[in-house]
């Protein structure tokens, strides 16, 4: 049993990687320009409303840090609240702006 | 164990601080955490509950991620004769992890992390964030710490829905002291719907040792965009016991009067209701669940005094046939974060 259940773990993140693994794999989200957004002020506004939609899911809005920090504190957001990549992307540009 | 873990963090935070680029928006490693005092005063007896939980966040590269979250906490009460506060300091490490966000899809986790069954024990224990803060009586069913791997990821399958799940396996133990992990494999999955700002989930969770058992749970959250409200909930069912909990809060922001102090006030509520599983009482009371089936209200005050700082005040009323009592609450809880490198690039900083 314990064998199956590693096996299985380990070819589902095998095939991921495989499979899913497009050109924003090894980039960081703090790193890389949103494609879809035709300027910052259109980014702002939609890094404000996932903003609100994901980090007011769990507690309230915190201030505003420096891109450093913020940088960090969304990697962290990323993996603890699942939050996705293109959320992390324009809400990192909204707090930093 | 544990101190050479902290150590061997503090070194990278430390080495990933002196490789920074001139980038200005690299991340930088950060100790930020909570810090909380309260008195719960139950039946009648006070607990002055004293903590601190540091996190500490040491981003490598473009993709990795090395965080831990520690607890030290003083429980003290007086004694039953009478005399002065006295009671355990107790520390532990509830995760130390180290992720590689390999792409949009998965995340890989190695290490102590907290077990993602339900939504509270990851997303809503620290004591900045949750709304009321005694614990729910369900959290010990099935959040035993993990130590082992983990596949986790969040992405858009709609542009109106996100998809959430984490897959994980812990074996006994890794060598991390003081709090006991458990055999067991698992997984949760969850939707979010941007739009009405709902999410939706269920967890699994088959332990693998003992009597391997089976539990699962469902969980929800919703903010409605029109309203400062805040509604969750969680159902769990294990052989350990069954329960749920709901729970809301609503920030008067919307008051028309005494508007400034009423933009910081948030009135709280749970509700929430246990029923005994098939491990006995004795046990149910050591993993820390009720010994009897029991329903309970709570409703409390919050002010935030200033982004991460808040008091609260709250009340509860427990019904059991092991007993009903009150259960009051008064504290202050603090939000800290200090960066562990330089915040600015050097251009920007001259």
């Amino acid at each position: 049993m314990r064998r199956l259940t590693f096996t299985v773990l380990f070819a589902f993140a095998f095939a991921s990687a495989v499979f899913a693994g497009g050109p924003s794999a090894n980039k960081d989200a703090s790193v890389t320009p949103v494609a879809h957004a035709t300027d910052a002020e259109t980014m702002r506004i939609e890094g404000e409303k996932r903003f609100h939609a994901n980090c007011g899911r769990c507690h309230a809005a915190p201030q505003k840090f420096p891109p450093r920090i913020m940088a960090t504190v969304l990697r962290h957001m990323r993996v603890r609240a699942l939050v996705t990549a293109e959320d992390q992307r324009y809400i990192l540009f909204y707090m930093t702006q | 164990m544990s101190g050479a873990l902290i150590l061997l963090a503090f070194v990278l935070a430390a080495h990933s601080a002196i490789g920074q680029t001139s980038e200005p928006d690299k991340p930088v490693p950060i100790l930020s955490g909570s810090i909380g005092t309260f008195s719960f005063i139950t039946g009648g007896q006070n607990l002055i509950d004293t903590q601190i939980n540091p996190v500490l966040l040491v981003p490598l590269g473009d993709n990795w991620l090395v965080e831990s979250r520690a607890e030290f906490e003083g429980q003290f009460q007086r004694p039953q004769g009478g005399g002065p506060y006295q009671g355990p300091v107790t520390k532990h490490i509830d995760y130390a992890q180290l992720d590689y966000i390999a792409n949009p899809y998965v995340t890989i986790t190695l290490g102590r992390f907290l077990t993602p069954f339900g939504i509270f024990n990851e997303r809503l224990y620290p004591v900045w964030i949750r709304f009321l803060q005694p614990d729910p009586l369900i959290l010990p069913i099935n959040t035993a710490p993990s130590d082992g791997a983990m596949f986790r990821g969040g992405f858009s399958v709609s542009p109106n829905a996100n998809m959430n799940y984490a897959l994980y396996a812990s074996t006994t133990s890794i060598g991390i002291g003081s709090v006991d992990s458990e055999r067991h494999v698992g997984g949760r999955v969850g939707f979010f719907f941007p739009g009405p700002r709902l999410e939706v989930g269920g967890s699994w969770q088959r332990t693998l040792q003992d009597d391997r058992k089976n539990a699962f749970g469902f969980h929800m959250g919703w903010q409605p965009s029109k309203l400062p409200l805040s509604v969750r909930s969680e159902f769990a069912h294990s052989f350990e016991g069954s329960g749920y909990w709901v729970e809301s809060a609503y920030r008067m922001s919307q008051v028309h009067f005494w508007r400034k102090a009423m933009r910081r006030t948030e009135l709280v509520g749970r509700a929430q209701q246990f029923f005994v599983g098939a491990i006995g009482a004795d046990a149910e009371a050591a993993l820390g669940l009720p010994s009897a089936n029991a329903r309970e209200a709570d409703f409390g005050v919050n002010y935030f005094f200033r982004d991460g700082m808040k008091g609260i005040v709250s009340y509860g009323r427990q019904f059991s046939s092991a007993g009903n009592f009150n259960q009051w609450s008064f504290g202050l809880a603090y939000r800290f974060l200090i960066p562990l490198g330089r915040v600015a690039a050097p251009q920007e900083s001259q």
